[in-house]
């Protein structure tokens, strides 16, 4: 399966790219375990996720195809 | 309901002035409107610039679902949000929460659950450049008092 990944803010500034294209085994797998997958570590603290676009947590199932996008805790307004 | 992302400089009252027409105006007995705009301190310290960054799609999404369970929740006749992206200066409008209801109770509550509901879930991150030249991400939004 394949996984369009994104990072943004501090995330994308310390890991030095906006993101990955990523091939992986299987069909299934959830938004914590593709993280490890990608940086062969636990995700961070305070790790936001979304999926689709969609708010999303570390147990939130990723598909083929699917946009997945790490991120820091929001600081709009 | 309207909801933008703004990369410049924008004048939020005239955006409240123009949104309002739209509203009937012999049923739109209150408004409420939230300014916010960019300090030159946070944490005790000067801020010279700010960059505000999103993600371009699911940001817009965000917003369209908060206003649109506000307007689920309280009944409005309008409401108007705005937020700003990109190089911010001191001083300028950083985001403009407008609702309109027939009653001032459901604007003023919809309007303050909007803006705080943006601050805590709405896809925006914000960068600070401090008076020595230093860039800093901000972690946390402030306690708002």
């Amino acid at each position: 399966m394949t996984v369009s990944v994104h990072y943004f803010a501090r995330l994308r500034e310390e890991l030095g790219r906006q993101g990955d294209e990523a091939e992986l085994p299987g069909d299934s797998l959830t938004v914590g375990e593709l993280w490890r997958h990608l940086h062969q570590d636990a995700p961070p603290e305070r790790l936001m996720a979304a999926v689709n676009q969609e708010q999303a947590n570390l147990d939130t199932p990723v598909r083929d195809g699917d946009e997945v996008a790490y991120f820091p805790p929001v600081t709009g307004g | 309901m309207a909801v933008e992302i703004l990369p410049g400089d924008f004048d939020p009252w005239e955006i409240v002035r123009q949104a309002e027409q739209a509203i009937p105006a012999n049923a739109r007995g209150a408004a409420s409107v939230f300014v916010g705009r960019m300090r030159d301190f946070n944490e005790d310290e000067d801020v010279t610039g700010l960059f505000l960054e999103h993600y371009p799609g699911m940001t817009e999404r965000e917003l369209e679902r908060i206003v649109a369970e506000a307007e689920a929740r309280w009944p409005l006749l309008g409401c108007h949000v705005a937020h700003r992206v990109g190089d911010v200066r001191p001083g300028d409008a950083l985001v403009l929460v407008a609702t309109w209801s027939a009653h001032r109770i459901a604007a003023r509550d919809a309007c303050s659950d909007i803006l705080e509901r943006l601050k805590h879930e709405a896809p925006f991150w914000k960068r600070e450049t401090l008076a020595d030249g230093t860039d800093r991400w901000v972690e946390k939004n402030t306690p708002g008092f």
